[in-house]
Parts: structure tokens; sequence; C-alpha cells
């Protein structure tokens, strides 16, 4: 695993390390490792890592944040943490101070929208919202006919479906009848939907890629081990090959999450070029994650389809993430589109940007 | 725990974009004047002299080597810039690149410094061009197997054997080539090999032009009959090519031409769509893109780490491997999309002819330069697994 460059990242890690140990979680039927865990990161300020002091956060840098959600990756961490953690930042872009505890996002997906009422009240239905049944509040991104504003509403005051994604984690259909936000603000010129959508994307990429690493690892180790045909499987060429293309996906889906997440941490204005790094990511992750767990647990073979390893918990999880903040295929539609309303010579142009 | 791949997000410092303004400002001008169609990959042109020059002229050859030897000591990612331009506009860049990517380097490191004084600048101005003698008949991924013998005589050797899918020996004034100079040992199969120099014009080299499928003439056998090269054209080490051979891997295995030979496809099918295309070719287009897009940060990432003098030679590897798996099968997702594209849209024509040439073109994508096979394997030895 990469190495940690920061001290924020380094204490992720370390409390993943103490707390969330993958072969632990997976023999815990009770889930008694989320309340320990959770109560370290908050303790840690990781949470509210993008949220300025003043308001309630532990002002981290963007860098610094998105090399936390690396490490999430690859400790296939299931906590309200990239959910919490987005939900700060999206209140900060309105300067709305951060409340403590579990925190979710809504709308999760490009095509529900929440409405922002003439009386001040919001209503609206955001499907696939992850971990909103632990969340205490909701930053939630409302149109109105003045455009975007950001609001901070109490979960109580919701209906929450409770559902799960393809690893079991929480993912919930949120309504808002005519809800009364605790506080509510217009957001910066600019700013829409997309914009918190493509971040939301951005930071599922590094959690997806993350996870790729993870499955290399533990999936190299694997062939390292087990024996068949009285030799290493390792040492088959058609194992060999397989376990390289896996690499091949693990590093096309660092390279484009830790490209995005540097574009837009450096980034002084969401343009074209910003668009295309971070519907990239998005894009180029989710196919990595299909294509990698395939890989992955073919090397496992059988032990790896069941419950009681730890494999499952990447391959799952990065299968998951493809579908929150829009899918791969829902920013190909609109990557494409961009490209060709700028035209054909303006396709090289904006690739060779940076 | 296994080798952690690093791809740092490098970025193209600001003397580049500069750089790549006047590359394109170059190559609009000598479109303009018609030294090549942008357009027309399957060009009868690739062998430009008169361009080649010109590019020397500019500075854009031998950019990173010492300028004692007419080099220009310019960074690795401002001569990534000019090779990926002159890429993407299909530039017939056939007569330079080869000396300027690997043989060069190959000289500067190996040659005695007589020859890199003749040869280096020839290279910087664009004159001569290079070929690569590594395959023979009986030995291509398998390197070590090659046969061709040098035979030691007075002041020199005596060259005898065959040389195969030599690219540009028919147009090549030098060609670095390994022969065997002794049998391998028991403990080192991969002993014996000797890296020389050799002049073209020497008496006894006979260059047979072989057919692709493309209909091209590109590649060639090389036969040799007693051809004399004298001692000063062995380069490093006598019996010790094994050594040399791989560590200028990384350079040219994660260029942009590892992922840019058949882009012009995709612009074209951009043009054939059209500003509003409907959901399908709007979602080919966008994965296309993306995944292009990755495979540029992955190239300039290790780019990156070159110039700042690290060794990414696993990550290179997997940069040619996707790179070029990628760019042989973008003919065919282009022909996929280019089935509901109006057939009386202008450029019709010329996205069908490149689509042609482009399909016939991608087989050879994952063999040159290091089969996907062998490039798996060094991936695999990098990984811990043999």
């Amino acid at each position: 695993m990469a190495e940690s460059d920061n001290i924020v990242a380094e204490t992720a890690e370390k409390i993943f390390a103490d707390l969330a140990d993958a072969q632990t979680i997976n023999s815990d039927k009770e889930g008694k490792w989320k309340a320990p865990l959770w109560q370290a990161l908050s303790d840690a300020g990781l949470p509210l890592s993008w949220v300025a002091e003043e308001y309630g956060g532990s002002g981290a840098s963007m860098a610094e944040g998105f090399s936390v959600l690396s490490a999430a990756g690859r400790f296939g961490i299931a906590a309200p943490l990239a959910e919490t953690m987005l939900a700060g930042w999206l209140l900060a872009q309105a300067r709305i101070a951060s409340p403590e505890g579990a925190m979710t996002v809504a709308p999760a997906s490009p095509r529900d929208r929440i409405a922002l009422n003439p009386d001040g009240t919001l209503s609206g239905r955001a499907r696939g919202v992850p971990f909103a049944k632990s969340a205490k509040h909701l930053a939630v991104l409302t149109q109105g006919p003045a455009g975007s504003s950001i609001a901070l509403v109490d979960a109580a005051a919701c209906r929450i479906e409770a559902g799960v994604n393809l690893a079991g984690d929480s993912s919930d259909i949120v309504t808002l009848n005519n809800v009364q936000p605790l506080a509510s603000q217009p957001a910066p010129k600019g700013f829409d939907q997309a914009r918190l959508m493509l971040m939301g994307g951005v930071m599922r990429s590094l959690q997806i890629a993350g996870s790729l690493e993870s499955m290399l690892d533990i999936s190299v180790r694997y062939s390292n081990e087990r024996v068949a045909f009285e030799k290493k499987i390792s040492k088959f060429q058609a194992v060999q090959h397989n376990l390289a293309r896996l690499a091949g996906e693990s590093a096309a889906a660092l390279a484009a999450a830790t490209s995005a997440a540097d574009a837009i941490a450096n980034g002084k204005s969401f343009n074209d070029e910003l668009f295309l790094e971070a519907a990239s990511a998005k894009i180029r992750c989710s196919e990595a994650a299909e294509k990698g767990a395939a890989i992955a647990h073919q090397v496992h073979g059988a032990i790896g389809f069941t419950i009681e390893h730890i494999l499952h918990r990447y391959t799952l999880r990065a299968l998951a993430w493809r579908d929150d903040f829009g899918s791969e295929s829902y920013w190909a539609v609109e990557l494409g589109k961009l490209v060709a309303a700028r035209g054909a010579d303006e396709l090289w142009p904006l690739v060779a940007s940076r | 725990m296994t080798a952690a791949l690093r791809f740092d997000p490098i970025r193209l410092p600001p003397e580049c974009e500069k750089l790549r303004k006047e590359v394109r400002a170059f190559l609009a001008d000598e479109i303009a004047t018609g030294t090549f169609d942008p357009h027309k990959p399957n060009r009868e042109d690739a062998d430009a002299p008169e361009f080649s020059r010109r590019v020397g002229e500019r500075g854009w050859l031998g950019m990173t080597w010492p300028k004692k030897y007419g080099g220009h000591e310019r960074s690795f990612l401002e001569r990534y810039v000019v090779t990926e331009e002159m890429r993407v506009a299909n530039a017939p860049t056939r007569r330079f690149f080869v000396a300027d990517r690997q043989s060069g380097p190959v000289l500067l490191k190996y040659a005695p410094e007589n020859i890199k004084m003749d040869i280096l600048p020839r290279i910087c101005r664009g004159e001569v061009c290079f070929a690569i003698g590594m395959s023979e008949p009986n030995s291509g991924s398998d390197l070590f197997a090659a046969k061709t013998k040098a035979t030691k005589t007075e002041g020199g050797w005596l060259i005898n054997g065959t040389k195969i899918w030599t690219s540009s020996a028919h147009i090549a004034d030098y060609m670095i080539a390994i022969f065997r100079t002794s049998p391998p040992t028991r403990e080192n199969r991969r002993h014996g090999l000797t890296q020389f120099l050799v002049d073209m014009k020497t008496p006894g080299i006979k260059v047979n032009p072989i057919g692709q499928i493309t209909g091209q003439f590109e590649f060639n056998e090389v036969v040799f009959t007693d051809a004399f090269m004298p001692d000063d054209h062995v380069l490093g080490e006598i019996d010790g090519a094994w050594k040399q051979a791989t560590s200028e891997l990384a350079y040219e295995r994660s260029g942009p031409e590892r992922f840019l030979e058949t882009y012009y496809v995709l612009t074209e099918l951009v043009r054939a769509v059209g500003s509003k295309p409907d959901t399908r070719s709007a979602e080919g287009i966008g994965r296309l893109v993306a995944q292009l897009h990755t495979m540029r940060r992955m190239s300039v990432s290790v780019a990156g780490m070159l110039q700042a003098g690290k060794e990414p030679v696993v990550e290179a590897s997997i940069v040619k491997d996707i790179g070029t798996v990628w760019e042989q099968q973008l003919p065919h997702r282009v022909r996929e999309l280019a089935a509901f594209v109006d057939a009386d849209a202008s450029n019709h024509e010329t996205l069908e002819n490149q689509l042609s040439f482009a399909i016939k073109t991608a087989p050879k994508l994952t063999i040159q330069g290091g089969t996907t096979e062998v490039l798996r394997g060094i991936i695999a030895r990098g990984l811990g697994l043999r």
C-alpha cells in the first residue's frame, strides 16, 4: 500500500488499522466495531476534514481529505465518513456551520431533484442516499426559481426508507415533504448539482481505486500461498497474466482518481478541463472496478466467494460505489455530449490541456 | 504486501505550453504547404527527409541530450509534448523517430566519443535514420535466442546471419543491432550477445522489403554476409548486451506513441456525429475519451517520474500494456459507433478509409516493441510472482 504523504492520512490509516481490520469486521455479526470506529474518527476530526475551524471542522486541505478517502478505500471502510466529509464540504460552500455527528448528502443521484418551495420548505425524493438511516443531519442541494441553494436538514424531519447497496451498506430513499430546513443559503454562483455529483464521484473514485489496491494486494498474496497441481498458482502464466491485468486496472483507477482529486484541490474554476478530469475518473474507476473485481475473484476461486473471506469487502463495495453520484454510463453520456459540443478539433486540446 | 504502484498526478510545466503552441503552429504550416495530410495516416509520404531536417532546425530532435552533441538539454516533459503533438497530427516522423527516442540515447551511453561526436549531431539535425536489429527468423520475443554471429577478425568483426521485421531498414543510415559474440553459458543463457552500431552502407548487407497486411512496406529482412564492423562500433560490453538492453525500456514503452497510434479515428468519429449526438454515440465517445484521458495521465506520470530520475519499469510496462490494447480496440469501437452515423456526413468517406487502415494496423500494436505477453511477464515479476 502507498505510504501516506501527510499526517491526516496517517492518522486515518492508524485508526482503520486499529479499529477496522477487515477480518475482525467480517466476523463481527453484530456490528460492534461501528461505534468505536466512528468515535475515533470523530475524535480525530476526520469526518469534518473539509470544514474550517470557525464552522466546526478541522480545516484540513482538500488534498489531505482526499488522501483519507484513498485510505478508506484501501481498508474497505463501511462508515459514513466520505458522506459526512462531502456534507460538511457542501455546507461550507454556503457558509453553513456543520453540526456534530454523522451526515449524508441529498440528492446522491444526478437524476433526483429537491425543490426549494416558495415558503422556504423543501420537497422531493432522493434515491440511493448512502447512510441516510444512520445520519443525524443531511446536507441538501435544492433547486428553486433563483437557482441552487444549500440547506441543513434534520434527518428526523425526513421520511427514510432503508435499503442496502451491493455490499450490504445502507443506501436509502429519502423523501422530503415540505420539510423546514435548519438553515438554508443560496449556493455560490455557478454551483449546481453537476458540481456536487462530480465532487461525490471523485470521492467514490478514490475509494474504488483504494479498494482495487487492496484487491491486488490480497490476490497476489493468495496466489503466492495457494498450491494447485503441485505448485503455487502464482507460477502459472495464466494466473500471472490475470494479475498483471488487475495491476493495470488498479493503476488506471489510481491515476484517474488521484489526477481528478489533484485537479479539484488545485483548481481555480470549474471549467471543461475539470469536468473531463472528474467525469473520466468516475467512468474509468467504475470500469476498473468491474474488471478488477472479476479477476480478484477468479484468482481466489471458491474461497473468495464465501461470506467468511474478506475479499467481498473490497469487491462488492467497489462495485456498489459505481452507482453513487452518477454511474459511469451517465457520466459517459455527459462527457460525450461535452466533447461533441466542443467539436472534433477541440478534443485533443481538451485532453492535452495539462 | 506487494510493491506499490505509483502514478503521481504530474502536470506539464508552463514552458511546455509555450512549446506546444510552437509545435502546433509549425505543424499547421507544414500541413498548409502540403508536406502531409493529417487525415491520411496511410499515406505514401511517411518518409519525409526535408520535414525531418526542418524538425531538427527547430531544435526538436535530441531535445534532452547534452549540447556538446548537438542536443538541447531540455526536459523529458518537453520532449513528451513534441512527440504527442506530432503523433496526433499524423506527422511523417518515420525518418527520425527511432533515432531520437531510442538509438541516440543508446549511443550517448555506450558509444566511443568519436562516434558520438560524429553521429549524434546529425541525428539532432534530422539527417539520419536508424533501425533496430533485434528479431531474427527464429527469435522474436525471445531476444536471447539470437544467432546472427559476429566473428572477431583483424580490427573488427565479421557479421553473418539475418535480422527480420526490421522497421525502416530500407531507408536507414544506421542500425543498432545485437549479434552473438559467444555461446550462452550454462549459468546465464542471456550471456554472449553484443550490441553493435551498423553502418547500413557496409558491403555485405542486403535489405529485402516485406509487405504488410496494411499494404505498406515498413519492415524488412536484413541479410548480413561477411559484413565488416570496425572495433569502435561495439556498443558497451562484449557479451554483455543483456545488461544494457533493458535499462532504456521505460522510455520506449511509456510514451504517447503507445496509445495514440489510431487516435485519428476518434477525432473523425466526433466530427461525423456532429454537435448533438444521440445517447448511444455520446456514451461511446464519453467512455473512449475517459479511457484516453486516463492513459495520458498515466503516461505523463511516468514521464514525470523519469524526469525526476526514478525508474518506473513496472509502471511503464503497464502503460504499454493498457495503452496498446486500447489503441488496438479503438478502431473497432469507433466502427460500432460509426454504424449509426449519417452516411451523407461530409467526412464519411474519410472516416471509412481511416477505419479500414486502422483496423488493419491494429494487430501489430500489441506485438511491436515488446508483446503484451512479455509485458505482462514483466509486470508479474514486479508484483513478486516470478
